[in-house]
């Protein structure tokens, strides 16, 4: 009989092959160091492997649920996640909320209280409020995974971009980044500046002025502040790296922007893309409106990585569902001490 | 929990000798190296896998490839595990697919290890035959499996561990025998 | 009878800070002497011993939300003032946003049945429109009549400067107050925090110190226009002081309070802590710093709570779904204290605070002196506490300041001549 204490000096595991970092929730990028998110995309690398047999389901994580909470409306996000879980042979338990008994006027808390008592194992959650996930974090044991917050962060999608850029750079360290978009109302923007920052990345933030307000500027982790420009043409030139954003053409409280002003302006084109370096890598979060922030062109063209931003979503979220879910729970520092 | 050394089984020179032996034995119970293939179970199974090849070659002039494979995620015990594994990536580079594979790995005990390296195995594709090459069998089986091609077989008791050290991995070359303390 | 003896007597109205000996007779002041001077009295005579301590005019909380009617799951009036009783004070002046809206005569005359249960004065504010909706005069006259102080549609600000204008001229004639929640409800529309480098970072959609700022600056000329005396609500931005300080110099009846948390809590501090929002939101670090210069340099003229109970299941949600305000009758004395024992204060000017500068907006007096009525605060200035929301008066628990400790506090509190709290 295996007995938690001693089972890791028995299986011959060396404290070096332990997982160094405590993660008990994946909430945001924020509080995360360079090299516990080096570490993160380092661990999702075998399940991209995965991804490439012929029989992609594993029985790791089978007996596990995966409670899934999206608050707020989302096929693709709902999907990679859905299948993340199936296929380390999990179950997933869907929350439908967007019909739920939220619109009956159940409060989040006695909602995911609910789904906590079907006794899940961990909940991905995503909600139009920021802060929610770290609320929901606050009242319950299980990890919680945040799928998106509000205007807050999107760790994830923060993770599988910079698993992108890594494997097509080569390294994340100090390149021209570029976002164009609405930012102040983009939680992968800010999920981005804050990863892309601890590498050192030089961040460039381009969009209608009143989406891209000064105080952006303090997000960045680096020396450097974040830079904001207006003009499409001063931001892309030299950038390594261009995050295109999507318009999210209803807004609440906001005067709508005319689209057409948005696509003069803003619209990654190829002439445009041609002022980045050569080879510049495009990243999009998805789902893209072709002809609207984005030529379709661009969007299908070498350059572009989205399919690769897709098949990585998943690496990430298997990653980090076999991190959070995978063991018994006990305590790491705890084993650590017994060998 | 502590352990402690109690006596060393193999030096860095039996060690040496098992393997050439061992390479011996494969290349002439395979009936042809055409299809061979060597699998090391990480971590100490790749630097024997692959020394094992190194062996073959010197034996018969044949380059059998050598792939690694890590079994995180095959393992049943993950959920009894408290201290959690980093995970490796496996490097296969060869098609699975009707090859005549070697498992090799550094002690076999109780068999939990060779069961989830042969599921991932069969993830990856249909083998012809896969046989297990195994350093050291201590015995305490706890599943119907057998190794093939055996290095030593050493009588243990439970509360015994075999550590093997290899300089690849370990900065030293012996087999030691431990035993835990309470 | 009771006499309060040997403690020292800060009345701002007399300017007196000095040891003295009170007498109460009945709801009266009788009496007021150097220690040990004043004379043997017919009838039982209470002593109380108040010796290191500090007594002071009765404070005033002009601005707190006591829920009744209508809302009497997270506060009634007796609760409230219970609470008030044990914060020091003699009196508090609820607003009107009630159910129904406190917006007619027949509201005021069952406000103050239910205050016969209260253990401070109550001296309701009235709603400046019907329904605190911005379109018709409410019956202020009538509501002044049945012993409103001031007009408010607080909640809101006053809907357009055609109605304030109305409100303001009626106000002058009937000699009252104007009180505004002053706001630009397009810049506040869905915010929950102030905007800055902290609500872009939390992602919560905040609302610039405009807002505010641009409601004063409205508010200003119409009190200008019409000579009505017109009192900031809960002033929260530096940019609203300086058009309060210009005002004064000017010579216009413009007055402004400022709550303790607005001068102790900042916006970095909010996190997605729903005890750290309220309306207006937490202000930046130069706020802080030029509200506490403003409550030295007499630019404030009141430090009230807006003290706002809410039943903790509506503050346990999403940081956006929670509703705005936080209770602080308990808390607002010890921390105006830590701004005396910071140096950024006076000891006699924290009390004007308290007692004349609220007095002087609402057309009160606030003075001890014999034949005053017998409303007292006593305080300490050292005495060592710690609040627990916990053992708290109200029937609410949201506050931020749970655990904290403070050096000095109200140590009893008498009302028309009652000890209604003692430490």
């Amino acid at each position: 009989m295996i007995h938690p204490e001693t089972s890791a000096a028995e299986l011959r595991i060396a404290p070096e092959e332990i997982v160094p970092f405590r993660f008990n929730d994946l909430l945001a990028i924020e509080p995360l160091h360079a090299d516990e998110i080096t570490f993160l995309l380092d661990q999702a690398k075998p399940f991209q492997e995965i991804q490439r047999h012929p029989l992609k389901k594993l029985a790791t994580l089978r007996g596990k649920t995966v409670g899934i909470a999206f608050f707020e409306a989302s096929t693709r996000t709902r999907i990679s996640f859905t299948t993340a879980a199936s296929r380390l042979g999990a179950d997933a338990m869907q929350l439908q909320a967007e019909a739920s008994s939220l619109q009956k006027g159940e409060s989040l808390l006695d909602t995911v209280r609910t789904l906590d008592a079907m006794k899940p194992d961990c909940i991905v959650m995503r909600h139009s409020s920021s802060g929610a996930a770290d609320f929901v974090a606050r009242h319950l044991e299980i990890p919680v995974l945040n799928a998106g917050d509000g205007t807050h962060e999107h760790p994830t999608q923060a993770l599988l971009d910079a698993l992108t850029i890594r494997d097509r750079l080569g390294h994340l360290d100090g390149w021209n980044v570029t976002i164009i978009g609405d930012i102040l109302h983009s939680r992968v923007a800010r999920s981005n500046i804050h990863l892309l920052s601890r590498f050192g990345c030089r961040i460039t933030l381009c969009g209608p002025p009143m989406w891209v307000p000064q105080e952006l500027e303090h997000l960045s982790a680096c020396g450097e502040p974040v830079r904001r420009v207006t003009r499409v043409e001063e931001a892309l030139d030299g950038a390594d790296i261009v995050i295109v954003l999507r318009v999210q053409q209803e807004r609440l409280h906001e005067p709508k922007l005319p689209l057409d002003e948005y696509v003069m302006r803003y619209q990654l084109t190829p002439e445009r893309l041609t002022l980045a370096r050569p080879g510049a890598l495009v990243l999009h979060p998805g789902p893209m409106i072709r002809g609207l922030e984005i030529d379709p062109a661009v969007a299908d063209g070498p350059q572009s990585c989205v399919l690769e931003q897709v098949t990585n979503g998943l690496a990430v979220r298997m990653a980090l569902l076999f991190l959070l879910i995978g063991h018994a729970g006990e305590d790491v520092s705890a084993a650590k001490e017994s060998i | 929990m502590r352990v402690v050394e109690k006596t060393q089984l193999m030096s860095a020179t039996e060690i040496d000798r098992t393997l050439q032996r061992v390479a011996h034995e494969i290349v002439e119970r395979s009936g042809g190296t055409a299809h061979l293939a060597l699998i090391g179970v990480r971590r100490r199974g790749v630097p024997l896998a692959q020394r094992i090849a190194l062996a073959m070659r010197a034996i018969d002039g044949v380059d059998v490839p050598v792939g690694t494979l890590d079994i995180t995620l095959y393992r049943d015990d993950l959920s009894m595990v408290a201290a959690q594994p980093v995970l490796q990536s496996s490097e296969i580079p060869f098609s699975v697919d009707g090859k005549d594979l070697i498992l090799v790995d550094d002690v076999l005990y109780t068999g939990r290890t060779i069961r989830a390296a042969m599921n991932g195995l069969f993830d990856l594709g249909r083998p012809r035959r896969v046989r297990l090459c195994v350093l050291i069998d201590r015995g305490h089986r706890e599943l119907p499996i057998e190794a093939a091609f055996i290095g030593r077989t050493v009588q243990t008791s439970d509360m015994e561990i075999i550590e093997v050290r290899l300089q690849e991995v370990d900065q030293e070359e012996r087999v030691m025998l431990v035993e835990r303390v309470p | 009878m009771l006499l309060i003896k040997g403690g020292r007597l800060v009345d701002p109205a007399s300017g007196t800070d000095a040891p003295r000996d009170i007498l109460i007779d009945g709801e009266r002041i009788a009496a007021v002497e150097t220690p040990g001077k004043i004379g043997k009295r017919n009838g039982d005579v209470q002593e109380f011993e108040a010796a290191g301590l500090i007594v002071a005019p009765g404070f005033i909380d002009m601005h707190c939300h006591l829920r009744e009617p209508g809302g009497e799951n997270s506060e009634t009036i007796e609760t409230g003032t219970r609470a008030a009783a044990r914060g020091g004070f003699t009196a508090v002046c609820p607003m009107p946003n009630t159910r129904p809206v406190h917006d007619n005569a027949s509201v005021t005359r069952s406000i103050f049945e239910r205050a016969q249960n209260a253990q401070t004065r109550v001296w309701p504010i009235g709603a400046a429109s019907i329904g605190s909706k911005g379109e018709a005069l409410a019956e202020i006259a009538a509501m002044q009549k049945a012993g409103v102080v001031a007009v408010s549609d607080d909640g809101h600000p006053i809907a357009t400067a055609k109605l304030l204008r109305q409100v303001m001229d009626y106000c002058r004639s009937l000699g009252m107050p104007v009180i505004d929640h002053c706001e630009d409800t397009s810049l506040a529309a869905g915010a929950a925090m102030r905007e800055g480098p902290s609500s872009i970072r939390t992602g919560i959609r905040g609302m610039p110190a405009a807002a505010e700022t641009i409601g004063v600056g409205r508010d200003i000329q119409i009190a200008e226009l019409t000579g009505c005396h017109f009192h900031v609500a809960h002033l929260s931005a530096r940019g609203s002081l300086e058009m309060v300080r210009a005002a004064k110099k000017k010579g216009l009846a413009v007055s402004c309070e400022v709550t303790p948390h607005h001068f102790t809590i900042i916006d970095e501090e909010v996190g997605y802590d729903t005890h750290r929002k309220m309306n207006p939101p937490l202000g930046s670090r130069e706020d802080r710093a030029a509200l506490i210069e403003g409550l030295a340099d007499g630019t404030v003229d009141a430090i009230a709570t807006d003290h706002a109970p809410h039943e903790p299941a509506t503050k346990e949600v999403e940081f956006d779904r929670a509703p705005f305000g936080i209770t602080g009758f308990e808390t607002a004395l010890g921390l105006a204290l830590e701004l005396v024992h910071a140096k950024k204060i006076g000891l006699a000017r924290m009390v004007e605070l308290f007692t004349t500068g609220p007095a002087r907006v609402l057309g009160k007096q606030r003075k001890i002196a014999a034949g005053e009525p017998a409303d007292l605060t006593v305080f300490s200035t050292e005495h060592p506490w710690t609040f627990r929301a916990a053992e708290s008066a109200s029937k609410s628990r949201n506050t931020p300041f749970d655990g904290r400790e403070f050096r000095g506090g109200p140590m009893a509190t008498i009302v028309a001549g009652r000890v209604v709290y003692r430490r």
